[in-house]
């Protein structure tokens, strides 16, 4: 493995940096906001000031889009491009391409942030119209996603590159995981796409006086679910191809990887009328049928969850571990790395099946915009995700930065706390969304406040604070890594081999291309008799107002 | 050779349970749906959001007995309150929601009775509910619709049949 060394040089590695310090800092607002949020829910009072946040839903707007948006979208960027030089062997299509595409993308979250930071956008991530936020906020999003947009194509520039070089050879694992993590998004996000180009931009610039509510919301959420595999398929990517061999083990198998992967491609998209459930001018039949694919999308995860276990139990033997269970326990937990990232993948187990009950078609009636949801993704996007890309973060800034990490055991404490404080967290926002407490909500100052919520309520707070703590011991180990810490030079982790190798996989495993028009079929069956008749019937009548 | 055998049947020992689970919880959501006739918001039409004034139902926003224990809410949503507020019918009533809304996006949430339904300008909501318990219950607007989103809600009170 010298070869993996060698590249992703100077050049790729400041690339990776640079988006990292922009998801990170992002992750510093996002907790900050989120630590009010959950003691406003305890009890206390929101400090509202003019300063700095006007309101408790000027936060949850902060919250949602520095968490989801930036933090997410920065971390993968930076992440999937020095994967994919790693997995090739060689380094990638032009870095200026690179380059601009991180500047497109700064651009765009300056021109978004501007109005968001002065509450001229307190929309929400999900800006649903005609709530109307300041079209600087529309025009940066959508410069963001364009920049999402450059990574897959220098990701298949450099896999065209590499396929030149390498013919007949399958592609390693971890690029070829980059690349269809790239296409399953760059794919998923006309549906933002559209709506920003046709009818939100032109709306906030007052080209057009009115919108159509409904086919915006349903553009949104045909981006608005897939976005969730944009978050999680890089974790994953970490679980199958590096975590194994970090823990001291191999991959179970390569060609079910690749299998599940690309199952995700296909699957992850046609199903985003799950977000809309709830929603009038959408038949139940499309809903039922939607409902019906995110059961399926259900069965890759399980692979992956089978796979995955696999690789670990092979590390665990490896290591001495014993029994049926046992084994686990031996795994290396004081490696803070892969302690946080086996701590995401506990969690991700409760998040899977909670999303499956939020799909559930009618089921959905019972948890729909109840603080059920909130529990729901904060184990999922706020753990699965973000705890694993915080282990991936602990080997790969001192790797980026050339200094061992600053203090191993402050990193082990914090995924600890991190893991510690969502069970309270999340379990008590699960209990108050079953009991009708509606998401988003200020609602310590709410009209209807029920006893039946007082007891969970203080808990919201506590687990809300165990995240804050753990957030900014996170970030305090990293910025002190970075400046402080002794200089050396830190491997990054090698690639885990494959128990069953890639040559065992069906030729068609190892293509994408051919998946890529499947996934285009399928969401042009989900989706297109209802997008078709929302567009035919829309009427862009219904202004945008400013009320909050 | 033989390895890769093993591999291969712990691969299969897993997809096929990976497959029933889906399709076995599939199964029981289809029997909820038709068999217990659960069914979730659908397709109701259209209404101009700036001319509910002059749009029936919504012209007149209220509570209409529509049969014997049949009862119709004509229900307009706006920042930030609901028309009407206040519903009364008589225990075991089976309740009709006609909602829209006349600005931006809000929700009518009535958890006691698995009232879940998005209310959209330029859309018109309609589901059905039963009322079976006797007491107080409160809705509230489950999305967010500006700066006194908490303040909006109302409350539906089933009465003893007279």
């Amino acid at each position: 493995m010298s070869d993996q060394a060698a590249v992703a040089g100077w050049a790729e590695r400041r690339l990776t940096g640079a988006h990292l310090l922009v998801a990170n800092v992002a992750l510093l607002g996002g907790i900050l906001t989120g630590l009010l949020q959950g003691l406003e829910h305890a009890g206390f009072e929101f400090p509202a000031s003019e300063y700095f946040l006007r309101s408790y839903y000027h936060s949850v707007s902060m919250h949602g889009v520095l968490n989801v948006l930036v933090w997410t979208t920065f971390f993968i960027c930076g992440f999937l491009p020095f994967i994919a030089a790693r997995g090739y062997g060689m380094p990638l299509a032009s870095p200026r391409l690179g380059w601009i595409t991180f500047w497109v993308m700064a651009l765009g979250l300056v021109a978004a942030a501007v109005p968001l930071v002065g509450n001229a956008a307190t929309v929400m991530f999900t800006f649903y119209a005609p709530l109307q936020a300041h079209w600087a906020f529309y025009i940066g999003l959508t410069l963001v996603v364009v920049g999402t947009w450059l990574v897959t194509w220098r990701l298949a520039l450099s896999q065209r590159r590499w396929r030149a070089q390498n013919p007949g050879a399958r592609t390693p694992l971890p690029a070829f995981m980059a690349l269809v993590t790239m296409a399953m998004w760059t794919l998923a996000s006309v549906g933002l796409a559209a709506s920003m180009l046709f009818l939100l931009i032109p709306w906030s610039l007052g080209l057009v006086s009115g919108t159509d509510p409904l086919l915006a919301r349903t553009l949104f959420w045909l981006t608005g679910h897939p976005i969730v595999y944009f978050w999680l398929l890089p974790a994953y990517l970490s679980w199958y191809t590096l975590v194994p061999r970090q823990a001291g083990g191999r991959l179970f198998s390569d060609p079910m990887a690749r299998g599940s992967f690309i199952l995700f491609l296909v699957l992850s998209s046609p199903l985003g009328l799950h977000h809309q459930v709830t929603d009038p001018g959408i038949h139940e039949g499309w809903k039922l049928f939607q409902a019906f694919l995110t059961f399926a999308v259900f069965f890759p995860s399980l692979l992956t969850f089978f796979n995955v276990v696999a690789s670990l139990e092979s590390a665990g033997r490896a290591r001495g571990g014993t029994g049926v269970f046992a084994w686990f326990a031996r795994l290396p937990w004081g490696d803070p790395s892969v302690a946080a990232q086996l701590l995401a993948m506990l969690m991700f187990c409760a998040g899977g099946i909670g999303g499956l009950i939020n799909a559930s078609y009618n089921m959905n009636l019972i948890v729909h915009n109840t603080t059920y949801v909130v529990g729901h993704f904060h184990t999922t996007v706020g753990t699965a995700v973000t705890l694993t890309y915080m282990g991936i973060s602990y080997w790969l800034i001192p790797h980026l930065c050339g200094r061992v990490l600053w203090s191993r055991r402050m990193a082990l404490a914090q995924s600890w706390l991190w893991f510690v404080g969502m069970l309270i967290f999340s379990t008590a926002l699960h209990e108050l969304g079953l009991r009708g407490m509606p998401r988003r909500t200020m609602i310590s100052q709410a009209a209807y406040l029920q006893p039946g919520w007082s007891g969970l309520m203080p808990w919201v707070g506590v687990g809300g604070t165990l995240l804050f703590i753990s957030g900014c011991l996170y970030l305090l180990n990293l910025l002190l890594t970075a400046t402080v810490s002794r200089r050396a030079e830190v491997p990054a982790p090698a690639f885990a081999e494959a128990a069953a190798p890639a040559e065992e996989a069906p030729a068609l495993l190892g293509r994408i291309r051919p998946w890529v028009v499947v996934a285009v079929v399928m969401l042009v069956v989900a989706y297109g008799p209802t997008l078709t008749r929302l567009v035919v019937t829309s009427q862009l009548n219904v202004p945008g107002l400013r009320v909050w | 050779m033989k390895r890769g055998a093993t591999v291969y049947l712990y691969e299969l020992a897993w997809i096929l349970p990976s497959i029933a689970i889906p399709v076995g919880m599939l199964s029981a959501l289809l029997v909820t749906a038709f068999g217990a006739g659960i069914h979730v918001p659908s397709t109701a039409g259209r209404v101009d959001p700036a001319r509910l004034a002059e749009t029936a139902p919504f012209d007149q926003p209220g509570v209409v007995q529509t049969g014997p224990l049949s009862y119709e809410v004509r229900l307009v949503s706006q920042v930030w309150s609901f028309t009407p507020n206040e519903i009364r019918v008589p225990v075991g009533s089976r309740v009709t929601f006609i909602g829209t809304s006349r600005d931006v996006i809000h929700g009518l949430f009535i958890p006691s009775a698995n009232v879940n339904v998005m209310l959209i300008p330029g859309q018109i909501s309609r589901v059905v509910a039963r009322f079976d318990r006797e007491g107080e219950f409160f809705f509230a607007c489950h999305e967010y619709c500006g700066i006194a989103h908490h303040t909006m809600g109302g409350k539906v009170i089933v009465e003893p049949r007279s």
